[in-house]
């Protein structure tokens, strides 16, 4: 059974993410950059699934600038046994990158992919429902638990009340939530062998995909700074803020 | 407590640079060193450095390893760590492929092994020692021998330590008397030693002791020394661990700092050994990798440097007191001038080690491996030359580094629980394991120095005066400043080699006292060089690179030039006049009681 990985390169979550100056966007500069951990939880999903059997073969995908690629390094590092870059320096958003994925599944045939549930850079929680409704695929978001046989996917999603496990039939789209793995240290003979698996090169025109942006961003600002708090008497008084002043209760 | 964060901008600057790693790259079995292979490394191992060895620092430091009836349990967490260590194969990043390594350079090991110790020195003590025993067995084991113990230790399942030191016999190894008694195929060994790190520990099954030891009939002094290796447990002929070796750890030492180290006293009894090499050249193996243990001593000196200076700037960008003398409200002591200048020292002379201790690796790599021999010649003599210089500058300004940073701390620093001196204590072995400074700086002065006529010391001026022309050329106020230092530090450096090679032979007490202002002069002009060699690079790539990075480069560089190289005439005076009064003093009259 194969399986394709989406990995996006974001700001690591270490760095404190700067505006830029013209408010066009968030400063990517000079600024470290690392693998989104949601996608880091999706390849330890399925190398998991290799190692216990059920995959075959994993391919990991990603689409954006060439430096993309030390991103896909990472994710053969892991465990990924090849990688598809789309290069495009135009600025990507969920819907395309729903759709450059979907042309590639047309053209890989995986049964599952899984993609992290958001990047932590435009925290959008988009392109997998997207993709799922593109293909016309059962999709399974907020995984914490992934179990896979008999052709059948037994997901446990996180939701709003609690854990709702549900069944897919393959081909299917899972993404990932924090709690469904803690991925692995990459290991010094992984690093050396990854540099050695293949990893493909291609454009949007080459698979038919439009990517130009659909949204406009108009301005990026940095969050209002916090005010300082008040101290308060007593629970009452609280009680009362917090009802008729807040407006929260 | 604010967490280690390795500093890959500054350490691929250094590599890329100042070190020539792209150089490195292209010798003759290095061909993987590339520039995307060693960052995806060093990514890797800061995550492992950060996430798994930095947050057992302090509490190891706090609990301590414990002895108990011969054995030693580490602190809590550690024997995970290790596990994990193992698993991701770090350990055999430099090793050989024929034993199972990756036969990575040293210039992409030397980042990595600074990450580990800044992240956590107890604990890379031990895959350190590892190494430095591997590396033995290696160039001088026996073919059995080789494939016995190595792929075991490359892996790190076993780990390796060196046994020198015996209560009599410190400094001094003619006074090794630990003895060794051929029997059949094999030698048994009796004798105590002392400080030997990670002796005995929970790591692993197995421990590989290399010991210097004499035989029946050896000679008297250093050309009677052998090398043995001593397993905890000896190895059956299929691998497989056997009977419990007669070498025990008797107990471990009280210490200043690196308590998570264990020292242990180790006992031996008879115990089975097998000869490295042949009988009375041990001591000449030991220098083989001398080179290697030194410099990895000195990089600890830019790794408690680096970790001290994170702490300290943290805790100085927090801590509010006091107003800004220009004018205004309360601030952060960072805008203090002086807190400024003790984090700009801290930062400069790290930035000033780390740059010469790259530079350094990257010459072993082509040393060793450069289809030139006479290149390979020119490069080991320039390492050979700095080795002491690396080793004895870099741990003696690790102390001086970490000593700032508790004083940034202020009444904090005094304090344990900021973590501010514990990097004090730690850092304050490694200017004597290894080679005291002292030891080191007569190794600098008698053997490479005086013994060629300060030849390599001379050659390596020369080339600070080819580049004093391209420094010339620059048109930045900044590079003038720092050329004139440069300049005059040059100075002092090639009139203190006169004088060492004038007076060596002649008037030894005196030129010896000054081998360690010596030592310090020669690590702050070299430092100095390799700082004047990053603002250029950086002056070149400003335009294109990272600005603020490649400024900020600039600044420390020039304050490096005001604050540090300026004391290079001083130092120099003090090696060529500076020695009457050091010895007139009767050793009776010394305490005036």
């Amino acid at each position: 059974m194969k399986v394709l990985v989406s990995v996006k390169r974001v700001v690591d979550y270490n760095v404190k993410v700067r505006v830029k100056a013209d408010g066009t966007g968030v400063e990517t500069a000079n600024v470290k950059m690392s693998m989104n951990p949601f996608d880091e939880i999706a390849i330890e999903e399925a190398v998991r699934l290799k190692e216990a059997g059920v995959v075959t073969e994993i391919v990991a995908v990603s689409a954006g600038l060439l430096a993309c690629q030390e991103t896909l390094r990472t994710a053969l590092a892991i465990g990924a046994d090849r990688a598809i870059l789309v290069e495009t320096d135009v600025e990507l958003q969920p819907l395309a990158v729903a759709k450059l994925l979907k042309a590639l599944c047309d053209k890989e045939s995986p049964q599952i992919v899984i993609l992290g549930k958001q990047a932590i850079d435009d925290d959008a929680n988009q392109t997998g429902q997207m993709l799922a409704a593109l293909l016309k695929w059962p999709q399974a978001t907020f995984a914490s638990k992934v179990k896979v046989e008999n052709g059948k996917a037994t997901v446990t999603r996180e939701v709003d009340g609690g854990l709702e496990t549900i069944a897919l039939k393959l081909p299917a789209i899972i993404t990932t939530d924090l709690r469904l793995n803690e991925p692995r240290y990459v290991t010094l003979p992984n690093i050396m062998k990854a540099k050695k698996k293949a990893l493909e090169n291609l454009k949007p025109d080459a698979l038919g995909v439009d990517v130009k942006p659909r949204l406009q961003v108009l301005k990026v600002v940095e969050p209002a700074k916090r005010k300082a708090g008040i101290k308060v008497p007593d629970a009452k008084t609280l009680v009362e803020k917090l009802r008729n002043e807040a407006k929260v209760i | 407590m604010s967490a280690y964060v390795a500093p890959l901008k500054d350490m691929k600057f250094a590599m890329r640079e100042l070190a020539g790693l792209a150089e490195v790259g292209q010798l003759p079995g290095y061909e993987e060193a590339t520039i995307e292979t060693a960052d995806a490394i060093l990514e890797e191992a800061s995550r492992f450095a950060t996430q798994v060895l930095d947050p057992l620092n302090f509490s190891g430091d706090q609990e301590g390893s414990k002895w108990h009836d011969g054995s030693v349990t580490t602190p809590k967490g550690f024997k995970e760590a290790y596990r994990k260590y193992v698993e991701g194969g770090w350990g055999a990043l430099p090793v050989s492929s024929a034993f199972g390594g990756q036969g990575l350079p040293r210039i992409v090991a030397t980042p990595v092994e600074e990450m580990w110790c800044s992240g956590n020195m107890s604990f890379s003590l031990c895959p350190m020692l590892t190494q430095g025993a591997l590396h033995a067995i290696e160039l001088c084991g026996s073919e059995h021998l080789r494939s016995t113990f190595l792929p075991k230790m490359a892996s790190g399942e076993w780990t390796g330590t060196m046994n020198l030191t015996e209560p009599q016999a410190g400094s001094d190894l003619a006074l090794v008397r630990t003895r060794a008694v051929p029997e059949g195929d094999h030698y048994r060994i009796t004798g105590q030693k002392i400080f030997i790190t990670y002796g005995e520990h929970d790591f692993t099954d197995n421990i590989v002791h290399l010991v210097l030891a004499r035989t029946p009939d050896a000679p008297e002094g250093v050309k009677g020394i052998s090398l043995f290796i001593v397993p905890k447990f000896r190895v059956n002929a299929d691998g497989s661990l056997g009977q419990r070796n007669e070498a025990r750890c008797a107990s471990i030492e009280h210490k200043l700092g690196i308590h998570a180290s264990p020292t242990a006293v180790m006992v031996f009894e008879s115990a089975l050994g097998y000869l490295v090499g042949e009988e009375n050249k041990g001591l000449a193996y030991m220098f083989i990798m001398m080179n290697a243990a030194r410099f990895a001593v000195g990089l600890e000196g830019v790794s408690i440097a680096e970790r001290a200076f994170q702490r300290a700037l943290a805790y100085a960008k927090e801590r509010v007191q006091g107003r800004d003398l220009a004018g205004g409200g309360s601030v952060p002591i960072i805008r203090h001038p002086d807190v400024r200048r003790m984090l700009m020292l801290m930062k400069s002379q790290t930035e000033a080690m780390r740059a010469l201790a790259y530079v350094v690796a990257a010459a072993m790599d082509v040393g060793a491996r450069h289809p030139d021999a006479k290149l390979r010649q020119q490069n080991q003599a320039f390492v050979d030359l700095m080795i002491p210089v690396v080793k004895g500058w870099s741990t003696e300004t690790g102390i001086e580094v970490a000593s700032l940073g508790v004083q940034v701390h202020g009444g904090m620093g005094f304090i344990e629980e900021t973590g501010a001196a514990q990097h004090l204590r730690d850092a304050r072995i490694t200017t004597i394991y290894e080679g005291t400074t002292g030891i080191q700086a007569n190794d600098l002065v008698g053997r490479k120095i005086a013994r060629e006529g300060g030849a390599t010391a001379k050659a390596w001026l020369a080339h600070l005066e080819a580049f004093d022309g391209e420094l010339a050329k620059s048109g930045n106020a900044d590079v003038q400043a720092i050329r004139a230092a440069l300049a005059a530090g040059a100075k002092a450096v090639a009139e203190s080699v006169d004088y060492i090679v004038a007076n060596a032979g002649k008037d030894v007490m005196a030129t010896f006292a000054g081998a360690v202002p010596f030592l310090k002069l020669m690590g702050i002009v070299a430092g100095g060089w390799q700082m004047a060699r990053a603002a250029l690079a950086a002056e070149k790539n400003l335009g294109s690179g990272d600005r603020a990075f490649l400024e900020a480069k600039l600044a420390t560089a020039r304050f490096y030039a005001d604050q540090v190289m300026v004391q290079a005439p001083g130092l120099r005076d003090t090696v060529v006049k500076g020695s009457a009064a050091v010895m007139t003093v009767p050793d009776d009259a010394m305490l005036a009681a």
